[in-house]
Formats: C-alpha cells, structure tokens, sequence
C-alpha cells in the first residue's frame, strides 16, 4: 500500500517537472517569434523608443494590412512562390521514378548511385556559390527565376529520393506482383498502387522541398539582381539597409511569410518523425 | 533494400534514374568543377578568366591577414555550435517524448525555428540585441543585471557568442526531431523489461537507450557539422561578418572576398577548401556509419 502510494506521488511529482521543463522549452523557442509578433504590432512612433517597450500601446493590427503597400510583399511571396513551386515540382517528377528504381532493383552503378545521392544530400549551395555564379553566367541565367528552380531542384533532388526510396522499399512486392497479374504495366503500378500508398513519403518529400527552397537565402541573394523579381527572403533583408527601417512593417512581412511553412511543416510533423529515421537512419 | 530485380526495361536503369542523375551532374557537380578550376586562375574584377596561374591564388589565400584568425574562429564555431546542439537536443528530446499536458502544442513551437527562413530568425535576434532599441538590454535592465545598455553586436567576441546561440536555436529543432525519431523506435517492451530488472533511470538511460540512440545522435551531428560549417544568413544577417572581418567564418569569407573584394580568384580558392572540408566530413561520416554495408 505504501510502495503504490509513495510510487504514484513519485509518477505526479516527475509529471509536474516534465510538464514544467516541457513549457519552458516551448516558450524558449517560441519567444522569438512572439516578440516579432509583438513588434509588428506596434505602430511607427514606438519602434525607435528609448526605452524600448515590451507590448505596443495601441495594438495595431492594420499595420498588417498596410504593410502591403508600404513593401512590395505581394511581389516577394509571387516570385518565392513559384520559384519553390517549380522547384518541388522537377524534383517530384525526377525523384520519384529514381526512387522506386532504386528501391525494387539492384543494377550496375546502384552504389555509385546512392553514393552521388547522399553526397550531394551533405551539400549546401552556400558551399558552391561562386562555382554556381561561374556557371549561371556562363548559361546566361544570372537574375532569372529559371536558375533558382534548377538550383534548388538539383540540390533537394537527394533528399527525396532518400525518404521516397524508403517508402517505396517497404510496400511489399507481393502488392505489386498482384497488379501486374492483374496486367497492370509497371509505370501504371508505380501510379495506381505505389504512389498512394507512399503518399506520406511524397507529403514529406514535397513540404520539404517547398520550405528549402522557400527559405534559401544565399544563392538568391547572389543570382537576383532586380529589386522587383526577388524573393522575401532577399526582398525583406534588404530593407534593413534603408535609412529608415519600418522594423513593424519588416515583421508583419516576415510573419506572413513565417507562418504558412510553419503550419505546412505541423501538418506532417507525426510523418516528418518517420520520414527522417526512414530518410536518415538507414 | 533491393528486392530482386523484376520485370527490368530494355534500357536497365537509365529511364529511371537518367534526368535525376543529369540535373544533378549539371547543377551540383559541375559548379563544384567550376569552383575548383577558377581557383587555379587569374580572374580580374570583372569575372573574365586571364589564364591560368597556377597555385597564385592559394599562395593570396595563405597571406591574406585574416585568414589565421578565421580558420580558429570557424573551428570554435563549428565546434561549439554541434556540441551544445546535440548536448541540449538529448534531454529535449527526452522531455517531449514523454506524455504531458500540451505536449503538442509545445512539439508545435520547436518547430518554428526550424521551419521559419533562418534569415528572418537572424534578423529579429539582431533587433532584439540592438543597442539601442534592443529587448534584451530593457529585459536585464529592468532585472537589475544591468545599467547601462549594450550594444551586444558592436563588440566582436560578444557578437560571435551571441552568433552561435543563434546557431544553436536553429539547430536544436532539427537535431531533437531526429533524437525523437530514435526514441520512437525503441520499442516500450525493452524499456519495461529494463524496468523490471531494476536498472534506475541514469543506468537504464546509459546502457540501454543510449546505445540505440546512437544511430540517430551520430546521423543528426554529422549533418549538422556540416550545416553548421555552411552556415552563412546568421552571420550576414546579423553582423555582415563585422566588425571588418572579426566575426567571419571560412564560409562567409569566401563570400565577402568574391561579392565585395572582387578578389574572385582567392575567393574560388578558399571555398575550394571548405569544399574539401566537407568532403572530408562527409567521408568521415560514410566511414562511421558503415554507409556501404547497410545500404546495399
């Protein structure tokens, strides 16, 4: 009687510490974001207060509507938008029959396959930028969104073939076998019967790619050279260079663009767990 | 993981792997080739190729004044940065496996750094640092830490500490997630039957999930190192590298001797070496995970 007491006050008792170590964590990581929040918030006069003041005094929630006209935000999200659209879309159609080959066959070169993909899965662009200038210039593609998207898709192309291998390799065969019996060709398997049931794969695969290219920020920042065609990342930061930086109004651009990955991102959290170990931990 | 080879096509493996290997042949390897030749060349300020000049550039590298002072500086920080992430990812990974009250919710806000563009996370911890209007000089002010406020980014060693705990909030996310990944697989049935012969918390969490934590721990700091020794909006964004070149790393070096010196021929000669540093993480990384005898 005792022992289960005395273990039950002990089972609550860690309960409260983890709940607590939980919540600071999660305020720890969050705070930034809300002070950003809180910023954009706040109207003009109060960015530049000396001291500074924790909460806006008047809460000025049309600065998220102004901020439009103030920025030319609505031209960033376009140019981000379908420079990531494009990107996801060339690694999807290239990754996925990589993929599913690789998964259901061993062939000469597999290894030296794999062995191209992890490679390039460890590179940044960051660590070949001025290679990838040489080239865009000898391409003629300096400020084109073209060069973007093939860079971005080139340098995600990895990833997915990793995490799509993976689910591809653990559908049974036998599923497979069934269709073709069923005089089903290959590719119409890989569409009709592999394709929805890696679905999660693809999810990840394609969230993945879309926020990497998204965020990229150093080969953008280097290829992109009309202020009108630039990308948030690039477009936002360079309005801290301007004398008068409307801090409030950067934040509210931020924000919006913050906050449709971070819900993309939640959205496939309970795969991104799986996706990961099946991706990374072979 | 093949499964036998069945129903293979006239052209083998070529239509299937064929587009992905050329994009990336063109748009990874060769820029890396075009790295590595550049750095052997005479480029003038326009970017036009003068010849070839042997090892001119690496002899400039090596001369440059602030090269000694960067190279420790990127080894401080591609050290700290990947031992404090994983050292502090361990146990919050193990705070959110367990089960507690808003646990997805608090799931939810780690995410966000590693979700958001780490330059827009740059850029609200260098208006939070700000001297002037900065929160984290009222915030110590008002616990009575301080008196006067500090301009955190002016001075350079401030500036590089508070670079690498912007690093570090930006990896952890990542880094947890994939300790998470680890735990997942650990099936309760070993944890009980641990329990059960008695082994305490400390011991059990040694000896037993450590271990198969391994594979994730090793995963998630490998890629980090790597990460890390990229990384280049941080510092951009919230010192440019400065004051002068007193907070740069290799990486971001390269960058500044290409876009702003206009010394590309240097340029292409450090990256050429961050480039080989990688390699050799890489390598390091095949070797330790035994890359070809568990993949294939």
């Amino acid at each position: 009687m005792t022992m289960a007491g005395s273990s039950r006050k002990r089972f609550t008792g860690r309960k409260v510490s983890l709940t607590i170590a939980g919540w600071v964590i999660g305020a720890i990581f969050i705070a930034p974001y809300l002070y950003m929040l809180l910023t954009a918030l706040k109207p003009q006069a109060e960015i530049a207060a000396i001291p500074i003041d924790y909460l806006p005094s008047k809460w000025t929630w049309s600065n998220f509507t102004e901020v439009w006209k103030i920025i030319p935000l609505a031209g960033y999200i376009k140019s981000s938008f379908f420079i990531a659209f494009s990107a996801t879309i060339i690694v999807l159609i290239f990754a996925v029959p990589a993929a599913y080959y690789v998964a259901r066959n061993k062939f000469r070169g597999r290894t030296a396959f794999l062995l191209l993909v992890l490679i390039t899965q460890m590179f940044s662009p960051t660590a070949l930028v001025i290679g990838i200038f040489r080239e865009i210039i000898k391409f003629h593609l300096v400020d084109t969104y073209t060069s973007l998207i093939l860079i971005y898709g080139a340098f995600n192309m990895a990833f997915s073939i990793w995490i799509l291998s993976s689910f591809f390799a653990s559908i049974p065969v036998d599923i497979e076998e069934a269709a073709w019996i069923d005089g089903a060709s290959r590719f119409g398997t890989l569409r009709r019967v592999i394709l929805p049931l890696a679905l999660p794969g693809l999810v990840t695969a394609f969230i993945f790619t879309f926020i990497a290219a998204w965020n990229e920020y150093v080969i953008a920042l280097t290829l992109i050279s009309t202020p009108a065609r630039e990308p948030l990342t690039v477009g936002l930061t360079t309005l801290i260079g301007q004398y008068q930086v409307h801090w409030n109004f950067l934040f509210a651009g931020s924000l919006i663009a913050i906050v449709p990955v971070v819900i993309l991102f939640a959205a496939i959290e309970k795969y991104l767990v799986g996706g990961l170990t099946a991706g990374s931990v072979k | 993981m093949a499964t036998g080879s069945i129903r293979r096509g006239r052209f083998g493996a070529l239509p299937w792997i064929g587009p992905a290997v050329v994009l990336i042949l063109v748009m990874v390897v060769w820029p890396a080739i075009e790295m590595i030749r550049t750095s052997f060349h005479e480029i003038d300020q326009t970017g036009i190729a003068k010849g070839w000049n042997g090892i001119t550039n690496y002899k400039n590298l090596i001369h440059n004044p602030d090269l000694p002072q960067t190279v420790v500086r990127t080894v401080i920080w591609v050290s700290v940065v990947v031992v404090v992430t994983v050292l502090v990812s361990l146990p919050v990974a193990q705070i959110l496996h367990g089960k507690f009250p808003g646990r997805k919710a608090v799931r939810f806000a780690i995410i966000v750094p590693w979700a958001a563009s780490v330059v827009m996370t740059a850029i609200i911890w260098r208006w939070m640092l700000d001297g002037f209007y900065g929160i984290l000089n009222r915030i110590l002010q008002d616990l009575g830490i301080l008196k006067e406020p500090v301009d955190w980014l002016g001075n350079p060693n401030q500036a590089f500490i508070f670079l690498m705990v912007v690093a570090i909030f930006v990896s952890v996310p990542f880094t947890t997630y994939v300790i998470l990944a680890g735990l997942t697989t650990i099936p309760d049935d070993i944890l009980e039957a641990s329990a059960i012969d008695g082994a305490n918390g400390w011991k059990r969490y040694k000896e037993i999930i450590f271990p198969l934590l391994r594979p994730a721990l090793l995963v998630s700091a490998v890629i980090n190192l790597i990460n890390v020794f990229n990384s280049f909006p941080i510092i951009w964004a919230m010192t440019g590298g400065g004051p002068g070149y007193s907070t740069d790393t290799t990486t971001t070096l390269a960058y500044k001797i290409s876009f702003r010196d206009q010394d590309i021929g240097q340029s292409a000669a450090m990256a050429t070496v961050n480039f080989i540093v990688i390699l050799i993480f890489i390598s390091i990384f095949l070797k330790v995970s035994k890359w070809r005898e568990t993949s294939s």
